[in-house]
């Protein structure tokens, strides 16, 4: 039974930590499937964050924080956008470029408004999200075995964190089953058909990017408003990068997403339960073993050695109407 | 692409349009700072007093530009193969080691002269080393160098502070760092150069490592437009297709390309380690190897524009230091700004001004054949 404590608490900060994951890869989702590389997602999230921080610490409320954090990260990936696809730029170097902006600006602007060292003020009650007990929680969680399942991990978390999940299936159905989602893939693999059945390519991807800053932008609130109670100097902490290669591992689809993230995000609490535990059989694994984990998996995977991934293929190519 | 751009004079090409996106980035930065309450114009005074009013800045501006000449330079020999760099922060870190090793082995026994080659050569490797496998997935698997070279970074952190902080570390100290090198673990310092021009370098940990960067400028500049396996490098990058069709061996290039960028990207840990700190600490890299992507693109990937465009951020960092003396509100954070907006101007956006400066010239020239360009979708 006390392993079975045990689990539940690791899969349920495994299901806390995936969240920002699963909502920054299918923001990349989005974006990468028209054909516009982003590796500036963490740069979106972490101005999203403090955004969301920022300007709930100042109204109070939770949701113009999170208004604030998805305009602020849509702004972002119209710049992205207007680099790469207006200005038919490199969109790796365009990422790259929103990603330091972000990482400095936050601290900059943190510092001078709320001269906190970076941070912005601890959020009260009402000003971040708070977390929603399923109902009967409280009734079934002495069922054994069902009970702690359903009132320990489904129950009890934020409503960001239901929507995070319910994207998934969504963003499926989206891509998939809408005339708007075939568009959107079309325009990632092959955008000279699409302009030849008379559908701008340019308006197509812009949309796709938008649909990725809005994404990233609940990444953000997510972190700074509900993970935690307010803004940290870089609390993004590279999970951008982990979201995009999350996004590399499942093959760019919504549903191996989901299940990426929550492999990297178990990586992720095991290694912060297991700092200073020793593994049976194994002995202690290093730390930094862990943090590394994701990171290797994605190069083996990228390797062809497990499964083959292919990007879209218009992936990275500014698109030029022929003259 | 279909020649979207009319041709322009050379000095416009290579000279007014990087200026103008750089002050465009400037100014930019500007209004950041207006909105944190304080005077453009008064920072950048103090920034150019700080980085060039004294000669111990001046010191501390060549210091920070050495830095900034092995990771651009690094960046740069990438592009010409059309192949983006992100890892030279991991491949420096990892070169690291190769500085640091055998500098602990011969430190005792060797004078610095004999120790700086093994050094050198050790710190080459090692960069060279850790690029050398992103460049080969890239070559023989196809896997984009850019996602694995990402990964590389947080892989290279990942085993960096493993080492220091459980392998390196010598038994009873708490700070994760290696011992502190004996007297030939240290490189001289070039204070006589300045000296020269009557400045004092004070404490800056101005060394011979800025000698060895402009050398390696040099030898870039040489391999890159001054032989066989530069031209072939170019060709890769301008067409890999030409390339294929000319009998150029494309992996064998691209894996060459990789090891010279990560061994040059790795001979930037010479001058912390060997030249300033004396020893190897935590992330002494501390973002050099993402500057030297704005340095690349600054400078575009030539020796000469690197040279200045790598004092230009060496300033940037010694005189924001100055600035934050008396800028509580604008601390070294400022720099990471406008590092990301040179990038996005002089990179992403670089053909920004382009259309209507053609336009310009074009007017002009009057009647001079100088198509005019295209309005941008």
């Amino acid at each position: 039974m006390e392993y079975f404590d045990t689990l539940i608490v690791i899969l349920q900060s495994t299901v806390r930590v995936s969240v920002p994951l699963i909502l920054a890869a299918l923001a990349g989702l989005y974006s990468e499937r028209s054909g516009i590389f982003d590796i500036g997602l963490e740069g979106k999230m972490l101005a999203a964050a403090f955004a969301g921080g920022a300007a709930a610490a100042v109204t109070g409320s939770a949701l113009i924080g999170l208004g604030a954090a998805i305009l602020v990260s849509v702004f972002l990936a119209l710049v992205h956008a207007f680099a790469s696809i207006t200005q038919r730029g490199n969109q790796i170097v365009s990422g790259v470029a929103i990603n330091f902006i972000a990482l400095g600006a936050t601290v900059i602007l943190g510092q001078a408004w709320f001269r906190q060292g970076g941070r912005t003020p601890q959020l009260g009650e009402g000003a971040r999200f708070s977390t929603v007990e399923l109902p009967f929680a409280a009734e079934i969680a002495n069922v054994p075995i069902l009970g702690p399942i359903y009132s320990n991990l489904l129950s009890g978390h934020f409503l960001l964190t239901y929507l995070a999940f319910a994207l998934v299936p969504f963003t499926w159905w989206v891509l998939y089953r809408t005339r708007f989602g075939l568009r959107l893939r079309a325009v990632g693999e092959n955008p000279g058909a699409v302009d030849t059945a008379g559908i701008s390519v340019t308006w197509m991807r812009y949309r796709a990017v938008i649909c990725c800053g809005i994404l990233c932008g609940i990444a953000g609130a997510y972190l700074s408003m509900a993970m935690t109670a307010g803004f940290v100097k870089g609390m993004t902490a590279g999970k951008g990068f982990i979201a995009l290669a999350a996004l590399i591992f499942a093959k760019w689809k919504p549903v191996n997403v989901m299940f990426a993230c929550l492999l990297f995000g178990f990586l992720d609490a095991m290694s912060i339960r297991m700092q200073g535990n020793e593994l049976p059989l194994i002995g202690e694994v290093p730390v930094q073993f862990m943090q590394a984990l994701p990171y290797v998996l994605t190069v083996v995977l990228l390797a062809g050695f497990i499964g083959k991934a292919i990007p879209p293929k218009a992936g990275g190519v500014p698109y030029v109407k022929e003259r | 692409m279909s020649a979207p751009y009319a041709k322009l004079p050379a000095w416009v090409d290579y000279g007014l349009i990087p200026l103008i996106n750089l002050v465009v980035a400037f100014l930019v930065a500007g209004l950041v700072v207006l909105a944190v309450g304080e005077s453009p114009l008064r920072a950048a005074a103090l920034l150019i007093e700080g980085a060039f009013g004294y000669g111990e800045g001046i010191g501390f501006t060549l210091y920070y530009a050495t830095n900034f000449i092995f990771t651009g330079l690094a960046v740069a020999v990438a592009f010409h193969c059309g192949l983006f760099n992100i890892g030279g922060e991991g491949q420096a870190y990892v070169a690291g080691l190769g500085v640091a090793l055998p500098i602990l082995w011969l430190d005792q026994i060797m004078p610095w002269y004999v120790v700086f080659p093994a050094a050198i050569v050790g710190s080459a490797i090692a960069g060279a080393a850790w690029a050398f496998i992103p460049g080969w997935l890239q070559a023989k698997r196809g896997s984009h160098v850019v996602i694995t070279t990402i990964m590389f970074n947080f892989i290279a952190s990942s085993v960096m502070v493993y080492l220091l902080v459980d392998v390196l570390k010598p038994a009873g100290s708490m700070a994760p760092q290696t011992r502190t090198f004996a007297e030939g673990g240290q490189l001289p310092r070039l204070d006589w150069l300045l000296a020269i021009f009557g400045l004092d370098i004070g404490g800056a940990p101005f060394n011979l490592s800025f000698l060895l960067a402009l050398v390696a400028a040099f030898v870039v500049w040489l391999v890159i437009w001054r032989t066989k396996l530069g031209y072939e490098i170019r060709t890769m990058g301008h067409s890999p297709k030409a390339a294929r069709y000319a009998g150029i061996k494309e992996s064998r290039i691209v894996i060459i390309t990789m090891l010279m960028s990560g061994g040059l990207a790795g001979m930037m840990a010479l001058n912390p380690i060997m030249g300033d700190q004396h020893r190897m600490a935590l992330d002494f890299v501390a973002g050099a190897g993402f500057v030297g992507i704005a340095v690349a693109l600054m400078g575009r990937s030539h020796p000469v524009g690197i040279v200045p465009a790598a004092i230009l951020f060496g300033m940037l960092y010694q005189g924001g230091a100055e600035i934050s003396f008396e800028m509580p509100q604008i601390s070294r954070d400022m720099i990471t700004i406008i590092q990301g907006l040179v990038i996005l101007f002089a990179g992403a956006m670089e053909n920004m001004f382009r259309p209507a400066i053609t336009t310009f010239f074009a007017t002009l020239g009057g009647a001079r054949d100088a198509k005019p360009a295209p309005a941008v979708e």
